[in-house]
C-alpha cells in the first residue's frame, strides 16, 4: 500500500495541513464549497507520493546545479533545477535550494487545475505559492524570527502584481544558511524562484571572518547535507551597528542585481533588529514591541 | 507508523521514517526536525511527546493517521479527521512558518510562529533536599564568582535558592549577565552547576539528582525533625536502650524527656542538653548549623551534652545518639564516672538506625523554571495581548512548556513555573540579550475545540490506538542516580 501523508485541519477548520517527511504544507483557498472540496482533494492527490518522486532523484538534487543542462526527470525536480540554474552561473547552489517553493507551486498548480476560486495559497514552511483571481489580493505579514514572534512588517500582493511566490531564508530556518541574516524575504514571480533567490541573498548577508560569527561544517551537522564541507552559520553574537548595516548592504546589493535581472520583485532583509527593504510596495511597519521606533527609522531613513 | 533505524556508521543512524532516509548524528535531528538521534536511538521529537503527556494526564486524544487507512474522503468528514493533538490543538505542533499569508492580521496563521518565548524576566527556583547548612538567608549565590541569586527561606527538609531574575541578567555587569544566563540555561537543561554561597557551602546542583555539598553527595532527606523522629521510633527503642538523642539542626529530641517517652514510662536518665529547651524533650539550637550531624556543625555528638546528673544517672546506662537521617549514629555506655564511652552498637539498635535511613526519602535537587510571558510574546498570539492573558486566566487556553504542565501564577500577566525535568532534553536556549529562550505553548481545551467545530465524536481513548500507533515515553532522567 502506498504510504500516505498526514492530512488534517488546523484548529480553525479552514486551513488544510499536509505533512510527509520533511514537507509540511498549510493550504487555504477561498471560494465556493464545491470548488474548495475539489481543490483540497486535488492537493491531497498530488501530494501523495510526491516525496517519493523527489527522493528517487535525491543524489542529483543534492549536487551543484549545472547551469547548462538538466538531467532530472520529475516535474518538481525539473522546476527546482530551472529555478536555480541561472543562479548557478555565479554561485554554488543545488536544486535543493528551491525544493520548498517548487513543491508549493506543484500543489497549488494541482488545485488550480481542478477548481475555480477567488484566491489560494500553499505555504510550505514559509515558502509560499499564491493564486490570485482578478481583483483579489493578499496581505503578507513578515516575521523576522520564528523564535521571536510578532509581525515586523507587512506588504501587499495584488492580482495585478507579478509576484506569485514568497520565500524566506535565514539562519533560523530548518535549512542551513551560509550567511548571517535573521530573515530574507523575497517576492518573485514563482515560489521556486523566490525560494532560490532568498537563499542566495541570505547567503550574501555576511561578514566574512568576523569573530562574532560561529560557523560549522554543514556535513558535521547533517552528514548528507547538500552543502558538504561548506561552513554554515550556527551563531551570531551581538554586532556593532555599522557591521549590521554593512552586512545588510552586501545582501541588498545582491537583491538589487536579481531585481535588475527580473528574477525577483522585491526583498526585505533583516539582521539583529535592522531591516533593509528593496523594492517592496506598500511595505508597512506593524506595531507592537519597543523596537517600533527603531524599526521605523531603519526602514524609512 | 513504526520506524526502525539501522546503524549505518559508528555514530550516525539512518532514519527510515520517510524516503529521504537521512543520516542523523547523535543529538541531531533529521531534515524534518521530527525524528532525532538520541544516544543512537531514533526518536520522534514532535507531537508524540505531547500525545503521551496528554494521555498520562487523563486527556482524550485524536489519532494520527493510524494505520494509514485514509478512505479518500476530504478531511472535513469526520471519518478521516487526523491530528496528533490531545486536549485541543497545540500551537505550534509543527515547524513555524515564518511567513503569514492572511488578509486578516488577526488570522490564526499567526499562531504557527509561536514556538519559543524569550524571557528576560525569568529565573529558577531551586529546592535542595538537605538539612545541611548551605548559607544564611539572603546570602548571595555565585557561579564563577559572579552573583546569580540568593538563598531564600528554607522549606521542610530543604534549602531553597532563588536564582536569575532580571537584575542579575541585565542589571549588573556584562559578565554577570552572561554567567547568570549560562547557569540558568544549564540548570534548566538538567545539567550540573556548581554554586558557591557567601558565608556558606559550595553545592553542585543538578535537577533530578542529589546535591553535592562541599564535595559530598547528599543521600537522604531527614525523616523528620529530631522530635518527630523520637515520636516515630520511641516504641522500637523502648526496652532496648535507656536514652536516645536525635541530633537535629532544628529540633533535637531526647527520648526520656519527650512526651513519647513519658507515655512509655521511660525513666529519667539525668541527661543534660545544651541549647534552648522548647517543650519537654525538644531542644532548639543545640549547635551551630553546618554540614555535620543532623545539619549541625558537630562531628562529635557528645559536645551537645552537659554532664549527666549524678542523682539520676547510674553507671552502665546506655544511650543511642543518631541524626535525623540515620547517616550518623553512635552507641554509648556510661562509665563509673558517668562519662559516655562509645561501644559497638547492638544489632537491634543498628536495625532501628537503618529503619530511620529507610524512611528518609532520597535527597534531590529540583529546579523550577519561572518566567513571565511578556507583551511581545503574547502579541505573537493575538494583536490584543491581554486577551490571551484573560483566556489563560479563564482556563480557556492552557499553557504548557515543551508539553509539560505549568503552574500559572494568579494575578496579572502570564507568569508560570515548570519542573525542568519534565521538558524534552535541551529545551532551553538563550539569546545574547542575555535572556533565556523557553518553549511555551498555548493550548485550547477540548471543549473549546468543540466550540470551534471540532470532531468530538472521533476523540478516542488510548486503548483503541495502541495497536497501530507508536507512542514514545519521554526520556527524563531517573531521579536518585547520577549517570
Amino acid at each position: 500500500m502506498k504510504r500516505l501523508p498526514q492530512i488534517g485541519w488546523l484548529a480553525d477548520g479552514r486551513r488544510l495541513h499536509l505533512q510527509d517527511g520533511p514537507i509540511d504544507l498549510i493550504v487555504e483557498a477561498r471560494g465556493s464549497e464545491t470548488n474548495l472540496r475539489a481543490a483540497y482533494h486535488a492537493a491531497i492527490r498530488r501530494f501523495t507520493g510526491l516525496l517519493d518522486e523527489l527522493c528517487d532523484e535525491l543524489p542529483v538534487l543534492r549536487t551543484a546545479a549545472d547551469p547548462k543542462q538538466c538531467l532530472l526527470e520529475g516535474v518538481v525536480a525539473r522546476r527546482m533545477h530551472a529555478a536555480v540554474a541561472p543562479l548557478a552561473v555565479d554561485h554554488f547552489i543545488t536544486p535543493m535550494a528551491a525544493v520548498a517553493g517548487a513543491v508549493a507551486e506543484e500543489i497549488l498548480g494541482a488545485m488550480v487545475q481542478e477548481a475555480r476560486f477567488e484566491r489560494a495559497y500553499v505555504n510550505n514552511g514559509g515558502d509560499i505559492a499564491l493564486y490570485l483571481a482578478d481583483g483579489s489580493r493578499f496581505t503578507v505579514g513578515l516575521v523576522d524570527r520564528p523564535d521571536r514572534p510578532g509581525l515586523i512588517g507587512t506588504t501587499m500582493i495584488a492580482a495585478d502584481d507579478p509576484s506569485r511566490g514568497i520565500a524566506t531564508s535565514g539562519r533560523h530556518g530548518r535549512s542551513f544558511s551560509l550567511g548571517i541574516a535573521d530573515a530574507v524575504t523575497v517576492l518573485a514571480p514563482t515560489a521556486a524562484q523566490a525560494d532560490a533567490a532568498a537563499t542566495i541573498i541570505a547567503n550574501a548577508v555576511d561578514l566574512p571572518g568576523h569573530p562574532a560569527i560561529v560557523r560549522c561544517r554543514a556535513d558535521e551537522l547533517q552528514p548528507d547535507s547538500d552543502l558538504g564541507a561548506r561552513l554554515v552559520t550556527r551563531g551570531v553574537n551581538a554586532l556593532e551597528q555599522r557591521e549590521i548595516l554593512s552586512a545588510l548592504e552586501a545582501g541588498a546589493d545582491k537583491a538589487r542585481m536579481l531585481l535588475a535581472a527580473g528574477w525577483i520583485d522585491g526583498a526585505a532583509l533583516r539582521l539583529q533588529g535592522e531591516t533593509r527593504v528593496v523594492a517592496l510596495n506598500e511595505f508597512g511597519v506593524m506595531p507592537p514591541a519597543a523596537s517600533r521606533r527603531k524599526m521605523e527609522s531603519a526602514i524609512y531613513a | 507508523m513504526l520506524t526502525d533505524a539501522t546503524a549505518a556508521a559508528t555514530d550516525k543512524i539512518r532514519c527510515d521514517a520517510c524516503p529521504v532516509m537521512c543520516y542523523i548524528k547523535p543529538g541531531a535531528a533529521g531534515a524534518c526536525d521530527r525524528y532525532a538521534n538520541h544516544n543512537g536511538e531514533l526518536v520522534r521529537v514532535d507531537p508524540h511527546i505531547v500525545l503521551q503527556r496528554t494521555v498520562s494526564h487523563g486527556g482524550q486524544i485524536v489519532p494520527f493517521q493510524a494505520g494509514g487507512d485514509w478512505d479518500g474522503k476530504i478531511v472535513h468528514e469526520p471519518s478521516v479527521f487526523v491530528t496528533a493533538i490531545g486536549a485541543g490543538t497545540t500551537y505550534p505542533d509543527y515547524k513555524p512558518a515564518p511567513f503569514i499569508v492572511s488578509s486578516e492580521i488577526d488570522g490564526v496563521d499567526m499562531v504557527t510562529v509561536v514556538t519559543e518565548g524569550i524571557f528576560s524576566y525569568c529565573g529558577v527556583k531551586v529546592k535542595i533536599d538537605t538539612d545541611r547548612f548551605l548559607g544564611p538567608e539572603t546570602a548571595t549565590v555565585r557561579v564563577q564568582g559572579e552573583a546569580v541569586g540568593h538563598v531564600t527561606t528554607s522549606e521542610y527538609g530543604s534549602q531553597m535558592l532563588s536564582l536569575g531574575g532580571v537584575h542579575h541578567l541585565t542589571g549588573g555587569s556584562k559578565k554577570e549577565g552572561r554567567v547568570t544566563c549560562d547557569a540558568l540555561m544549564d540548570l534548566s537543561n538538567c545539567k550540573p552547576v556548581e554554586l558557591t554561597i557567601d558565608g556558606g557551602a559550595s553545592v553542585v546542583v543538578q535537577a533530578g539528582y542529589p546535591p553535592i555539598v562541599n564535595g559530598i553527595a547528599e543521600e537522604r532527606m531527614r525523616v523528620g525533625c529530631g522530635s518527630a523522629t523520637i515520636g516515630m521510633f520511641a516504641k522500637q527503642w523502648h526496652g532496648k536502650v535507656d536514652e536516645v538523642v536525635v541530633v537535629d539542626d532544628h529540633i533535637t529530641g531526647v527520648l526520656s524527656e519527650h512526651q513519647a517517652g513519658k507515655l512509655l514510662d521511660i525513666p529519667d536518665t539525668g541527661i543534660k542538653m545544651k541549647g534552648r529547651r522548647s517543650t519537654p524533650g525538644r531542644y532548639f539550637q543545640v549547635a551551630e548549623p553546618g554540614t555535620g550531624w543532623g545539619g549541625t556543625r558537630i562531628s562529635d555528638p557528645l559536645t551537645v551534652l552537659g554532664p549527666f546528673d549524678p542523682k539520676t544517672a547510674r553507671p552502665g546506662m546506655t544511650m543511642l545518639m543518631v541524626s535525623t537521617t540515620g547517616e550518623h549514629a553512635a552507641y554509648y555506655v556510661l562509665d563509673e564516672a558517668l562519662k559516655p564511652v562509645e561501644k559497638p552498637m547492638p544489632a537491634d539498635l543498628k536495625a532501628s538506625v537503618e529503619r530511620i535511613q529507610e524512611n528518609c526519602e532520597p535527597a534531590l535537587c529540583t529546579v523550577l523554571f519561572m518566567g513571565g510571558a511578556g507583551g511581545s510574546l503574547r502579541a505573537g498570539v493575538t494583536d490584543n495581548p491581554v486577551r490571551l492573558t484573560r483566556s489563560v486566566k479563564d482556563a480557556l487556553t492552557r499553557v504548557t512548556s515543551g508539553g509539560a504542565p505549568v503552574y500559572v501564577w494568579p494575578g496579572g500577566g502570564i507568569t508560570f513555573m515548570v519542573d525542568v525535568t519534565r521538558l524534552p532534553a535541551g529545551a532551553f536556549g538563550y539569546v545574547p540579550t542575555p535572556a533565556l529562550v523557553a518553549p511555551i505553548e498555548f493550548t485550547l481545551r477540548l471543549s473549546d475545540y468543540a466550540a470551534l467545530g471540532g470532531h468530538m465524536d472521533h476523540v478516542r481513548p488510548l486503548a483503541s490506538l495502541k495497536e497501530n500507533t507508536e507512542i514514545r515515553q519521554m526520556n527524563s532522567p531517573q531521579p536518585g542516580s547520577r549517570p
